[in-house]
């Protein structure tokens, strides 16, 4: 029997409502399954299950606020085992189960970080760089995911062999219809959002000794490979800068760990694995940095895609439970029309935030003579607990030195 | 008696194949039958049985046991201006006039440059079902469909066992028709509209949304059948029927699969080497983004055809085996 508990969504946050239940008694669940919506001061949000087996019992009714922590629902699962067909294998490995709390980042699953074996790569191998991956794709739904933006390694396999096919495409994105989301759902209350944001910052200002570098990084090179690639496709696949700068910082961090990570109990935990939490603003105020997990593994397109998919669902109220607890290092980019540099606030328990600025053109040097040049600001904020800025001095010069090698990203 | 085709009639599969024999000859004094036992004794599956006392022994002709020799005779005639219909008694027997097949009735058109047409027409019988164990029930139409030069139909309608003898004799090149021996007792009736068909489309026999099946001559009524339990299970599955062999109507298979993005190949060949590992090469080559699902293929076990019943049934497709692997691809089993 497992225990499906009320999941901590960050650390500002102290309970929520369960506003619906996407399962009832009898229902086969696997790891990953969306099961409940639950109401927090981020808005609604998607909660899954990390354990495979059958609901046996709902023990909180909709409509009720719980502490973190509260038993939400029994799950059996041996159940599952006595109903598996014998002549079929499981589609993944199910995992043993795992405490919903605290929420600390899930395992990834072994398939994301080991590289595919080369035999199996050779017929389809994705472009140089892709993010490796033996969960199966049809070819069919690869293409639709890679037109409307699906991320597909946030989706499960219905297919054979656990393969993700259309429907399972097609599936993800019916999920986050704008007209259901406010028919079901309460929507987030901007007032809530405001109490817990200022929650978590005060804490951070409170507990964290902040330092703060900054660099500016000219970006030419950036700029002209982007519109390489963008050349010949249509505006929804275009590549924006922001996508080009998160690839740059999330290899640069992946070669600096101690700025990714989480400062607890008195101590550096590192992050198992490199989920990079991005700053969405919500209409209407208040914002979301839910993760792109294992940024460092993903192309510019999957990132981008990545990018696109969870700004649509972050306004939809369609982030999932996950998403909000998994970020080991924040990103804020302020965008065509943001101020030129921000100096951000560590999101606590991480230990290091960057922001990056508008793009802006500037008289700038080369060779000897001052030309106009299209650069942005680069601010680290780090934990000084757990880094100094030294260290984060050369995370900035190596995303500066990335960006001007763009043609390698 | 003679216009027995423009009467709805039900009839056999062997009826059919009979008539279009008889209709062929009445129409066309270029026209003949020769093979092993094809005139006394009626032909080996009683196709032509009766036609040498209604037609003469200059147009049912039997011959001597050598595949060897009376194809090649058959040949020399095409060349010199006849039009026969050769038959052999099963494909397995056919291996015996390979180098006469291939060699000669496939290349010669080639080899003289265009000079010498070679309008034959061989007819032989395919498959396994009757115990006739592994000399005589082997499914080798494959291997033919695998040489330029040759033509090769599998007739599996009872519409396409009376009319494709026609435009088959009407084609300048070699043509080969597959009768499965499992079909000869099929009744069905004849849609007394249709007095043609093409020798060059694949068709369509039910159409289906979810995955589509693909087959040909013996195998297509269990595909049917198979299509059938599907339905009830709420899986529509599309049944292609390729009719033509070589050259394969990819443009058909590819438009259905292009809609059900699902394919099970289901052929009485064996997998190894074979037409259903070309049509599924040619599926991934032309529509591999179109798929949403492996390929599957439903096949005869790598075996020599068992004579024991059992193992001949269970050595060649059955509908349990289609119903399962298309159900696999469609529910993710």
């Amino acid at each position: 029997m497992i225990e499906f508990r009320m999941p901590s969504l960050g650390a500002d946050m102290e309970g929520g409502t369960l506003v619906e239940w996407l399962v009832k008694p009898g229902d086969a669940v696997k790891r990953g399954d969306v099961v409940a919506v639950v109401e927090t001061q981020k808005g609604a949000i998607e909660i899954e299950i990390f354990n495979t087996g059958v609901v046996s019992e709902l023990v909180v009714p909709v409509g009720q606020q719980v502490p973190i922590g509260t038993l939400l629902a029994r799950v059996d699962s041996a159940m599952r085992a006595a109903a598996a067909r014998p002549a079929t294998p499981p589609a993944s490995p199910v995992k043993p189960p795992q405490p919903v709390i605290p929420p600390a980042p899930i395992a990834p699953p072994p398939a994301v970080i080991a590289p595919p074996p080369v035999t199996q790569a050779a017929p389809v191998a994705p472009p140089s760089g892709a993010a490796p991956s033996r969960q199966p794709v049809s070819p069919a739904a690869r293409r639709l995911a890679a037109e409307r933006g699906v991320d597909l390694q946030q989706l499960t396999g219905t297919g054979p062999g656990g393969a993700i096919t259309l429907a399972d495409v097609e599936a993800a994105q019916a999920k986050q219809p704008p007209a259901e989301v406010t028919r079901r759902r309460t929507g987030f209350d901007p007032a809530a959002m405001r109490q817990a944001i200022g929650a978590a910052m005060s804490r951070s200002k409170r507990e964290i000794p902040h330092y703060y570098v900054t660099q500016t990084v000219e970006i030419s090179a950036a700029l002209r490979r982007l519109e390489q690639m963008n050349s010949e496709r249509p505006p929804p696949r275009r590549v924006l800068p922001a996508a080009m700068f998160l690839r740059a910082i999330a290899l640069a961090l992946a070669k600096t760990p101690e700025l990714n990570g989480f400062w607890e109990d008195g101590r550096f935990r590192p992050g198992d694995g490199l989920h990079i939490g991005w700053a969405i603003a919500l209409r209407g105020g208040g914002l979301v940095a839910p993760a792109i997990r294992d940024a460092g593994l993903r192309t510019l397109d999957e990132l981008m895609a990545a990018m696109r998919d969870l700004v649509q669902r972050a306004r939809a109220s369609g982030l999932r439970g996950s998403e909000l607890s998994d970020p080991t290092v924040t990103v804020t980019s302020l965008g065509d029309r943001g101020a030129e540099s921000v100096l951000p606030i560590i999101y606590p328990p991480q230990v290091a935030m960057i922001g990056v600025g508008r793009i802006v053109t500037r008289p700038w040097v080369v060779d000897g003579a001052i030309g106009p040049r299209p650069v942005v600001t680069m601010t680290l904020a780090g934990d000084h607990r757990a880094s100094d800025g030294h260290r984060g001095g050369i995370l900035l010069a190596e995303i500066d030195r990335l960006l001007q090698e763009a043609e390698t990203l | 008696m003679n216009d027995i085709s423009t009467k709805p009639l039900r009839m056999t599969y062997r009826d059919a194949c009979k008539d279009a024999i008889r209709a062929a000859i009445l129409a066309d004094p270029r026209v003949f039958l020769m093979g092993e036992d094809v005139a006394r004794y009626g032909g080996c599956y009683a196709v032509s049985k009766g036609l040498v006392d209604e037609l003469g022994e200059d147009r049912i002709r039997d011959t001597p046991l050598s595949e060897g020799g009376y194809v090649g005779a058959g040949i020399g005639a095409a060349i010199a201006g006849m039009r026969p219909i050769v038959e052999i008694m099963t494909v397995n027997f056919s291996l015996l006039a390979l180098d006469q097949i291939v060699n000669s009735a496939a290349s010669i058109p080639h080899m003289s440059g265009g000079q010498f047409a070679v309008p034959l027409v061989i007819r032989m019988a395919t498959g396994a079902g009757r115990q006739l164990a592994a000399q005589h029930s082997h499914s080798l139409e494959g291997w033919y469909a695998h040489i330029p030069g040759l033509k090769v139909l599998a007739p599996a309608t009872i519409e396409d066992a009376r009319y494709m003898l026609r435009p088959a004799l009407d084609d300048p090149n070699p043509v080969l028709i597959f009768e499965h021996i499992m079909l000869y007792n099929r009744e069905d009736e004849l849609d007394p509209a249709v007095t043609a068909v093409d020798i060059v489309s694949a068709k369509i026999r039910r159409p289906g949304r979810d995955v589509t099946l693909i087959t040909y001559g013996g195998t297509l009524f269990k595909t049917l059948d198979a299509a059938e339990l599907l339905h009830q299970e709420g899986i529509e599955a599309e049944v292609i029927d390729l009719r033509v062999l070589r050259p394969l109507d990819m443009p058909t298979v590819l438009e259905s699969v292009t809609r059900t993005r699902r394919v099970v190949i289901i052929d009485e060949g064996w997998k190894s080497g074979s037409l259903s590992a070309e049509i599924a090469a040619r599926i991934v080559e032309g529509a591999f983004f179109e798929l949403d699902a492996p390929i599957r293929r439903v096949c005869s076990r790598e075996v020599p055809i068992p004579y024991a019943a059992h193992l001949e049934a269970a050595a060649v497709p059955q509908v349990p085996a289609i119903v399962a692997a298309a159900r696999g691809l469609v529910k993710g089993e």
